[in-house]
């Protein structure tokens, strides 16, 4: 843990009780970003990477239990009184959700929701307010700002309805935004803008990030760090060179493979990850992933890896034969 | 801190099943509550009881004796065998009205869901010219032009509560007409009788006797509304309601007139509205609370 | 926004249309003679034969339907047999006493149904949540003409507070007018809580659930502001549903109220015509309470299109 490490959570667990069993939506996930930093977290959906940001931003609903620790500026946020954790969220802490058409308010102005925020925070009177709104929204690249303010989300069309939804989330000047498959409901023209959106506005604010998605493709060149997640857990972590160019984990592998490519010929099959993530419920004895991968021996069914790093201490996966490490070896 | 804290509510999976389970005790006990107060209207001619109609002017608005098990009323009839009279006309009338809207209803419904086009307009469309009158007023339009009786009575109450079983057997149509049991059978050559009786019928009746049941209340608050007016069954014959309206007048002398029949009312009304509404919320548990 | 008034309207003509028709259908059933009932004991033959040439009663029915219609236009809906006065008249009379008492208790209904279905929507789950749903259910089993009796007798005849009966207009004293009204309103807000609740509640706990009230709570807003205009605005669309389902509920309800607390409203009327079968008033009052019926609908749509924006530029 370096000085400026903005965010360090540190062995969270989140259990969700269901009529079927106890669901481990988080297994004693540890990580940390830095002032600036962009960390990318990469799964497949159920993997609990949007419950993961959701512990951190202490959203969880009613029944889910959390433990563990989130260490935000200094201080843990699951001791926090609700209050003071308040005034952290949405001025401190800020994050974008997946679908803007329902993250935005129906029945809602743009203005209102952008103002109210402004005004909950910063104290800003009507004026003052209106103008910083306009503002936001031409920073994020909407045409006509002052008409937005008026209007509602549905009038406009999704990638805008994004834009507006990063407005807000930046309005208080965030030190971290959690942006939660932020283009996966978008075209993908739009997707590349978005993302572009974002990562210069963080460079201008100096704020640090947390990129969810499923898309391997998004993180590439976009962060610094990427932490990759099964089952719950992480299972590797390494900073973004590195993990694309030395992946370890057999996972990653299969990962990148399944992303189609352009330089592929024509009609070459995506190679898909045979099988499913296991059902949370009935969790495995031994590595999650092992029933879908190919250089599994009995030693993966039985025992969990645990999260190890080989050569730099920054790149860490949780594997008995990871890839790269076990070539060397020559099997 | 702020007083109040939101919380996230429980997942809808969970809901049908604790309801069930918070009802239970109760739908017992509004199913016994009926099965008694049928029973006893059933077979109030055989019970040893005094007759409801014999007058004792020397004992009115008597108290609770030994003779009289629940005092007598302010002509000096039995109390008691009043209000098992009472019921016995409350319950038919009851019944029987939700009984033709459930038929009529039910089958227009099932059709209009069924056949779609402009059939199911004309059906949708009469209907909600018929609810374009507040259903009370229209009650007592008609029975004001076509005489009071209990069978005009059942008549427009059953009359008046066709709109409601047409939407809910059309509602269920519409959704189970496009299942795939349904279009399997039209595949095997199945005519449109035979769907709509052998595949469609049984699954449309699981909501429709929910809000049956639920209608049997709201009838009979109507009927008690009616004759609490006066313009209800014809006197002499007095259904629960008349012996509220009668109860009015003794209020400060002997309120139990009044009480003892709204209570017997109120207490069968809640039963079938218990009773109706956990079978909705088995048959529907989208629907929830309304 | 204009349009869309406009198609409201044009859908208005022909409800109101077969408003008129099943009215008047319903006085056509009449079995035996109408003049002959209308007169009662002061049928002679040659009253009888004189009346139904005076109301066209021997003419076909179609003529009949549609010179009625016409003098309705007009606004001619006939004149009581017993008391001399013309149908309007008689309600324009009583009709400033129903609306006070329904604008009363919808009121009190409201002020009673909102604030309890926000604080169980909030707090759902818990004992007073169970406690306040279970008390709602219980009620709508309580009949209008029970709740009047119960208050009767425990304000009136026990404690002595309110009066039972009686009415004095609001411009004449306003404090004995409310006086009045006490009671009565309460009866009828008491039968309407309920359902407005019920509805309430169960909205704003789907509401509640939605994406983007994780969003306000993410963007650090109070928990009052998230309830009262995230929460809430989106779910006031079923308030207003209820609220105009309840219209129809509310007028029969007020005929009985006005019918046990003696107050003389529109209710009051159309039970006196019926006792006395003055088939002119009822007539005219189910055409004018089944008419003011379907605007007052339309009106309730109006006020969707107002609270939705989405309706309004037709999205939704």
């Amino acid at each position: 843990m370096t000085e400026n490490t903005l965010l360090s959570v540190e062995d969270v667990v989140v259990d969700l009780p269901t009529p079927r069993g106890n669901l481990r939506a988080v297994d004693r996930v540890n990580l940390t970003v830095g002032a600036g930093q962009t960390l990318g977290v990469v799964g497949e959906s159920g993997c609990g990477k949007t419950m993961l940001s959701r512990a951190i931003l202490q959203l969880l609903p009613k029944k889910a239990k959390l433990s563990g620790r989130v260490m935000f500026d200094g201080q843990d946020l699951l001791q926090l009184a609700p209050e003071k954790l308040r005034k952290l969220r949405g001025r401190s802490l800020a994050v974008v959700f997946q679908d803007p058409m329902t993250s935005l308010n129906p029945v809602l102005t743009i203005g209102t929701q952008l103002i109210e925020t402004l005004q909950e925070h910063l104290e800003l009177d009507d004026a003052t307010a209106r103008k910083r709104s306009v503002e936001l929204l031409a920073a994020v690249g909407i045409p006509a700002p002052e008409q937005r303010l008026a209007q509602y989300p549905h009038q406009l069309s999704g990638g805008m309805r994004q834009r507006v939804a990063i407005a807000i989330a930046l309005s208080c000047e965030p030190k971290l935004l959690i942006a939660d498959e932020p283009t996966t409901a978008l075209d993908v023209t739009i997707q590349a803008q978005i993302l572009d959106l974002l990562a210069r506005e963080q460079r201008r604010r100096h704020m640090a990030m947390i990129l969810i998605t499923h898309d391997l493709g998004v993180v590439a060149g976009r962060t610094d760090e990427v932490a990759v997640m099964y089952a719950g857990r992480v299972v590797e972590r390494a900073p973004t060179p590195a993990l694309f160019k030395k992946m370890r984990m057999p996972y990653t592998e299969a990962l990148l493979a399944a992303l189609p490519r352009l330089d592929a010929a024509p009609h070459t099959p995506l190679p898909a990850i045979s099988g499913r993530p296991p059902d949370p419920t009935r969790p495995l004895q031994g590595c999650s992933f092992s029933p879908r991968c190919r250089y599994a021996v009995a030693r993966c069914q039985v025992e969990k890896p645990p999260l190890t790093a080989a050569g730099s201490r920054e790149h860490q996966y949780a594997c008995f034969h990871p890839i790269g490490i076990h070539a060397e070896a020559g099997a | 801190m702020a007083t109040l804290e939101l919380e996230v509510a429980e997942e809808a999976v969970t809901q049908p099943a604790r309801k069930g389970r918070r009802l239970g005790m109760l739908f017992w006990a509004g199913i016994v509550w009926l099965v008694f107060v049928c029973a006893v209207a059933v077979f109030a001619t055989v019970l040893p009881l005094p007759s409801p109609t014999d007058m004792d002017m020397l004992e009115r608005r008597a108290p609770f004796s030994a003779e009289h098990w629940l005092g007598t009323d302010g002509l000096g009839r039995d109390e008691l065998a009043r209000l098992i009279y009472g019921a016995r006309i409350s319950l038919v009338v009851g019944v029987c009205a939700p009984v033709i809207g459930v038929v009529i209803g039910g089958a227009l419904g099932m059709l209009a869901g069924y056949f779609r086009g402009r059939f199911e307009s004309l059906v949708v469309g009469s209907m909600d010219v018929l609810l374009a009158f507040p259903p009370l007023i229209l009650a007592l339009a008609v029975t004001a032009y076509l005489g009071q009786s209990i069978f005009n009575l059942t008549l427009i109450l059953g009359a008046l509560s066709v709109p409601a079983f047409m939407r809910v057997a059309r509602a269920a149509t519409l959704t189970l007409a496009r299942r795939e049991f349904v279009i399997a059978a039209q595949a095997l050559g199945a005519t449109h009788a035979r769907i709509l009786l052998r595949e469609l019928l049984p699954n449309v009746m699981l909501p429709l006797l929910a809000f049956f049941l639920l209608g049997v209340a709201v009838i009979i608050v109507v009927e008690g509304s009616l004759s609490f007016l006066g313009l209800g069954v014809p006197p002499p014959i007095s259904s629960w309601g008349s012996m509220i309206g009668e109860g009015r007048e003794s209020l400060d002398m002997a309120p139990r007139l009044a009480f003892l029949p709204a209570a017997a009312m109120f207490l069968t009304v809640l039963s079938f509205n218990l009773v109706g509404d956990t079978l909705r919320a088995l048959t529907d548990p989208r629907q929830g609370a309304l | 926004m204009a349009f869309f008034v406009a198609r409201r309207l044009l859908y208005l003509v022909p409800v109101l249309i077969a408003v008129s028709l099943l009215t008047f259908s319903i006085a056509s059933l009449l079995p035996g003679d109408l003049a002959y009932t209308i007169l009662g004991d002061q049928a002679t033959p040659e009253n009888v034969a004189a009346l139904r040439a005076d109301m066209g009663l021997d003419q076909p029915i179609w003529w009949r339907y549609l010179s009625w219609l016409g003098n309705v236009m007009q606004g001619d809906f006939g004149r009581s047999f017993r008391t001399g006065q013309t149908v309007l008249q008689a309600v324009s009379e009583r009709l400033p006493v129903s609306i006070e008492l329904m604008l009363l208790a919808q009121v009190g209904a409201l002020a009673i149904g909102v604030p309890l279905a926000i604080v169980c929507a909030a707090r759902s789950g818990s004992p007073f949540d169970r406690f306040m749903t279970g008390s709602a259910f219980g009620m709508l089993s309580v009949p209008t003409f029970l709740s009047a009796i119960l208050l009767i007798y425990l304000f009136a005849v026990e404690l002595r507070w309110l009066p039972a009966t009686g009415y004095v207009p609001f411009g004449e004293d306003p404090v004995a007018n409310l006086r009045f009204m006490v009671l009565p309103a309460l009866t009828l807000a008491l039968a309407e809580w309920p359902g407005i609740m019920r509805v309430l509640r169960s909205d704003m706990i789907a509401t509640l659930q939605e994406d983007y009230i994780a969003l306000a709570k993410a963007k650090g807003l109070t928990p009052a502001r998230i309830l009262f205009v995230h929460a809430l605005k989106p779910s006031s669309l079923t308030l207003v549903t209820i609220t105009g389902i309840n219209i129809g509920r509310l007028i029969g309800g007020a005929v009985i109220v006005e019918t046990v607390f003696a107050l003389p409203g529109i209710g009051r009327l159309l039970i006196g015509a019926i006792l006395t079968r003055d088939l002119i008033i009822l007539q005219g009052v189910v055409l004018l309470v089944g008419a003011g019926f379907v605007l007052m609908n339309f009106v309730v749509d109006l006020l969707y299109a107002v609270l939705d924006p989405r309706i309004r530029h037709g999205h939704a």
